[in-house]
């Protein structure tokens, strides 16, 4: 019954047989351990199981695992895999951009996407981007200020080597 | 939530995808974006036995304009829509429906010929193919059809799509000079379902309207196509008494119900407004503004 399926996850290769039926959030959280991804509304309104997939931003729970064979899956403990705070969590951290932190892991990794493509977004880039995920303490306020905050983080940081390549040549 | 199981099948070509179906006939169901399949599915709506998995077909992913016809794939995405040069230049309704389809991680995966084969009332792609008077090309292992949006819906959820056919592409005829269009949605918060929405699809032609498309959304048993709105622009000069009375006749033409969202004298109203504006934006584009 089982389907051999092999996902990248996080920069790491994974196997596992998977039911055609388990859900990609499932296999996350069940067979990889990988707590961070949250089941929210379980119905693909909520945006709380959002996960990368080739970069590209998915609810987890509208997918099917098998779906994700030799595809790349980043989850929310990508972010602080070298140990330290990713800017952008760091932001989160530091402009209040959650409360209960329940839909913190998508929001962070829809705000990842929108960082890779816009280095520089407006508020409205911000919330037109994350308005598939919902959060119902913060008011978003703070969740707009962090994007911006680590969009400045991560523009900064890309500024340095760059600065000191040029140093060197 | 686990969907009832099913046995899994992803080919990898057309060829395949059509023999699965034709030999797997009522037990088996297509599934592409699945934004709107998997919810079903969980919700156990519908548990067929075997899920055929289009997404490794790439080839199946296009847009593209040739010999006076768009045609599109059937995994051509919302997002792929949203961001379509091609459409946001001559195709105005549908790249004015791309971005309100949904929310932005549902258009990620989500597709046009899915949530068309879906055919949900509350559905957006199905109106604007109406008011397009768009082909659907359906095939199976044994040939091609192709049906008019019009004649394609058939009540809610239920299209003239057998369950060996696969709805393989989209055509619409190519924009010509003077072509505008619009959509316009009420819905109650971002990424709801529409309350009402009113699609406009105007090709002008010397001063005057060469054809009018107007589809309406959420406000019958399946999409509807105002059709004698639509008759009575054709030909006419689009001053604003023309313009009121094809409000009118698409106000009429809807059957809403009232619901959470509205009541029926309410719904209908909007219809009435929204072909309204939804004209007078279409006749801007077509003379090259807004």
């Amino acid at each position: 019954m089982g389907q051999p399926i092999t996902v990248t996850v996080n920069g790491e290769k994974r196997s596992a047989e998977v039911e055609p039926r388990l859900l990609l959030v499932h296999f996350i959280r069940e067979t990889l351990r990988l707590t961070g991804t949250h089941i929210g509304c379980d119905t693909t309104h909520c945006g709380a199981c959002t996960v990368l997939l080739d970069g590209t931003p998915v609810k987890s729970c509208t997918m099917f695992a098998v779906q994700a064979d030799g595809q790349q899956l980043t989850t929310v403990e990508a972010l602080a895999a070298s140990g330290t705070l990713h800017p952008i969590q760091a932001a989160f951290k530091q402009e209040h951009g959650l409360q209960c932190g329940f839909c913190t892991p998508g929001m962070m990794l829809t705000s990842l996407a929108l960082l890779e493509e816009k280095k520089d977004p407006t508020d409205d880039d911000i919330r037109w981007a994350i308005s598939g995920n919902i959060c119902r303490c913060t008011g978003y306020m703070n969740i707009v200020k962090a994007v911006k905050s680590a969009a400045a983080q991560m523009k900064a940081a890309a500024a340095v080597p760059a600065a000191t390549a040029a140093v060197r040549s | 939530m686990l969907p009832a199981p099913f046995e899994y099948h992803a080919p990898k070509t057309m060829d395949e995808a059509l023999g699965l179906l034709d030999e797997l006939g009522e037990d088996a169901k297509v599934l592409a974006g699945g934004q709107s399949l998997i919810p079903l599915l969980k919700l156990r709506f519908a548990s067929p036995a075997h899920l055929v998995d289009i997404n490794g077909i790439r080839e199946l992913d296009f847009i593209e304009e040739r010999d006076g016809t768009l045609r599109i794939g059937p995994l051509f995405r919302h997002k792929a829509a949203e961001r379509s040069s091609l459409l946001a230049s001559r195709y105005h309704v549908m790249a004015d429906a791309a971005p309100q389809i949904a929310d932005p991680i549902i258009r990620n995966r989500g597709t046009i010929a899915g949530s068309v084969a879906h055919a949900d009332p509350s559905g957006d792609w199905g109106t604007v193919l109406l008011a397009l008077d768009a082909d659907l090309v359906l095939r199976s292992k044994h040939g091609t059809r192709t049906v008019k949006a019009r004649d394609f819906f058939s009540g809610p959820f239920s299209t003239a799509l057998q369950p060996t056919e696969l709805l393989s592409e989209i055509r619409i005829q190519a924009a010509k000079a003077q072509t505008g269009g619009a959509y316009l949605k009420l819905e109650r918060k971002v990424g709801d379902f529409a309350t009402v929405a009113v699609a406009v699809h105007l090709q002008m032609d010397d001063g005057k309207v060469g054809s009018a498309g107007i589809g309406l959304t959420a406000v019958g048993p399946q999409n509807l196509k105002a059709e004698r709105a639509e008759a009575s622009l054709k030909g006419v000069r689009l001053d604003d008494a023309a313009i009121k009375q094809a409000a009118v006749l698409a106000a009429e033409a809807a059957e809403p119900k009232a619901d959470q969202r509205g009541s029926v004298e309410y719904k209908r109203n909007v219809v009435r407004v929204f072909t309204e504006r939804g004209l007078k934006r279409a006749y801007e584009r077509a003379r090259g503004g807004g």
